[in-house]
């Protein structure tokens, strides 16, 4: 990937005002999506995205459950009016990528075991893309999978690092995904430590690689609170302690 | 019910360290107990669980639903009970031990279409569901209207002691009959009491979580409001019948969600 311009600032600052370690604007909505069992809209930076899920449902097609387990389906989407150039609403070669890593980074919160028989389906859709709107439908879909009452062992943040102007940066926009020098997606399951997804589009030197994973852990744990505030809001409003009952 | 210590979880939360047992949505890692559900984790003596605020109906044996015919072979019919699993009511439950599908006309019995209540006799992980209606108020519903609320609802819609349903059947002269499924069925003689009923059923769903709620159903309902010591007693004064067997053995599930009873 050649640079064309400079990405960072005399100042510091990003193309979008931000300095390396700061997080674009991050709100999610619980339960908009009325006629799912659970559903989250996420607002990462300019990224639109809604998540629905479905289940534990019935399979169909029948064959395709699993006795010992329930089955995870994802679908990523990017609506046609997503980006400024139509998108072809049919799926394509990375919709289909982005839905298989999806279902693999929520796979190891989620107690498949406790549901055999039965399929649970996630639907991410993009309204409108800004970059890194893998990281933001893994986080509403595992605030929409919690909001299903669906059993999870952690909720699964996800948030993207990389390189830009040779310097590590928190959350790739767009414009430094185009044009800069890396791009790594991180969902991570904070309360057990653990990594569901790591992709890497660039080069980077070990040391980079590894403040760069540093960085976009540092991220997601942003984002795990964000997630946490939103479903703590949808059910049980500004309280965060329940008051002891005087028995 | 005295050392027990309550707190909103999300999934992952954890909930306390040391020896307790796990007993409903929750892991234990290591010392430290951990929530799987989005709800109210109670810690007492025998253990900690947390009582989920959302999630779709998973059967358990021993549950009474209400579901509906929707198909049935020469041995069994096929009953839908609001879940990922169909569930199945065998012929010889109803018929006896010497049914035969040559000489028993399973229509006579229940139709396609037909709403049923029933008890869950069997269900494991490798199986479906299998419902048996050999108990008291078990069978066919003879008229009312269904309809659908969030299974985690039904203990908020029973309320403590039955004082939610109470209240509600007393003031729409109805008769409600709740599924464990989340499937409600109501009768009644005006059918202006019946959608007053569903009215109040559809404003328990939607705000179970919030405070004060049986004050808003009393005003919704016109109820005049009545000291609390009055309300837990089970006996209606007015006469009406006794509220059925469906809803009294939900009384122990429902003393679990008492938020906001306080």
């Amino acid at each position: 990937m050649t640079q064309t311009r400079n990405l960072i600032d005399a100042n510091g600052k990003r193309t979008d005002g931000r300095g390396i370690d700061e997080l674009r604007e991050v709100k999610i909505t619980v339960g908009s999506v009325k006629n799912a069992d659970g559903s989250a809209f996420i607002e990462f930076g300019k990224n639109k995205i809604l998540a629905a899920v479905y289940g534990p449902r019935e399979v169909h097609p029948k064959h395709m459950a699993q006795s010992d387990r329930c089955v995870l389906r994802c679908r990523y989407h990017m609506s046609p009016f997503s980006t400024d150039t139509r998108k072809n609403p049919a799926p394509s070669r990375r919709e289909v990528e982005i839905s298989k890593v999806m279902r693999e980074s929520l796979e190891p919160a989620l107690m498949l075991e406790d549901y055999p028989r039965a399929a649970i389906d996630v639907f991410v859709e993009v309204l409108q893309s800004d970059g890194g709107s893998r990281c933001a439908g893994i986080a509403a879909a595992a605030v929409a999978l919690a909001d299903a009452g669906i059993n999870m062992r952690d909720l699964v943040a996800a948030c993207a690092a990389g390189k830009v102007d040779e310097k590590i940066v928190l959350d790739i926009n767009d414009t430094e995904d185009k044009e800069g020098g890396a791009d790594m997606p991180v969902a991570y399951m904070p309360r057990l430590e653990q990594v569901t997804l790591l992709q890497l589009d660039g080069r980077l030197s070990p040391d980079q690689f590894n403040e760069c994973i540093d960085k976009a852990i540092r991220g997601c744990k942003m984002v795990y609170e964000i997630q946490k505030q939103a479903l703590m809001q949808k059910y049980f409003g500004s309280e965060t302690e329940l008051k002891e009952e005087v028995q | 019910m005295h050392d027990v210590k309550r707190r909103y979880v999300i999934p992952g939360d954890k909930i306390v360290e040391g020896n307790f047992r796990p007993l409903m949505n929750v892991i234990k890692a290591g010392n430290a107990l951990i929530a799987t559900r989005i709800g109210i984790a109670e810690t007492g003596r025998d253990g900690v669980k947390v009582i989920p605020l959302s999630g779709v109906y998973i059967p358990r044996v021993n549950d009474l639903v209400i579901g509906k015919i929707v198909d049935h072979s020469s041995l069994s019919w096929e009953v839908d009970i609001n879940s990922c699993f169909s569930a199945h009511l065998p012929a010889q439950d109803v018929f006896g031990r010497d049914f035969s599908p040559a000489r028993d006309d399973m229509t006579k019995h229940f139709a396609v279409g037909d709403m049923i209540t029933a008890r869950i006799m069997a269900f494991d992980r490798t199986r479906d569901p299998m419902l048996t209606v050999q108990d008291r108020d078990l069978g066919k519903i003879a008229r009312g209207e269904a309809l659908k609320i969030s299974a985690t609802r039904v203990p908020r819609l029973i309320g403590k002691r039955g004082s939610m349903i109470q209240t509600i059947e007393q003031a729409t002269q109805t008769r409600v009959l709740i599924g464990q499924n989340g499937i409600v069925v109501v009768t009644g003689r005006t059918p202006e009491g019946i959608k007053l009923a569903v009215r109040a059923i559809k404003m328990v769903e939607e705000e179970a979580h919030t405070a004060n709620l049986t004050q808003r159903i009393k005003v919704l309902l016109n109820v005049p409001d009545t000291p609390p010591q009055q309300e837990t007693s089970r006996a209606p004064v007015g006469g009406t019948p006794k509220s059925e067997e469906i809803e009294s053995t939900m009384d122990e599930v429902e003393e679990e969600l008492e938020v906001d009873e306080k």
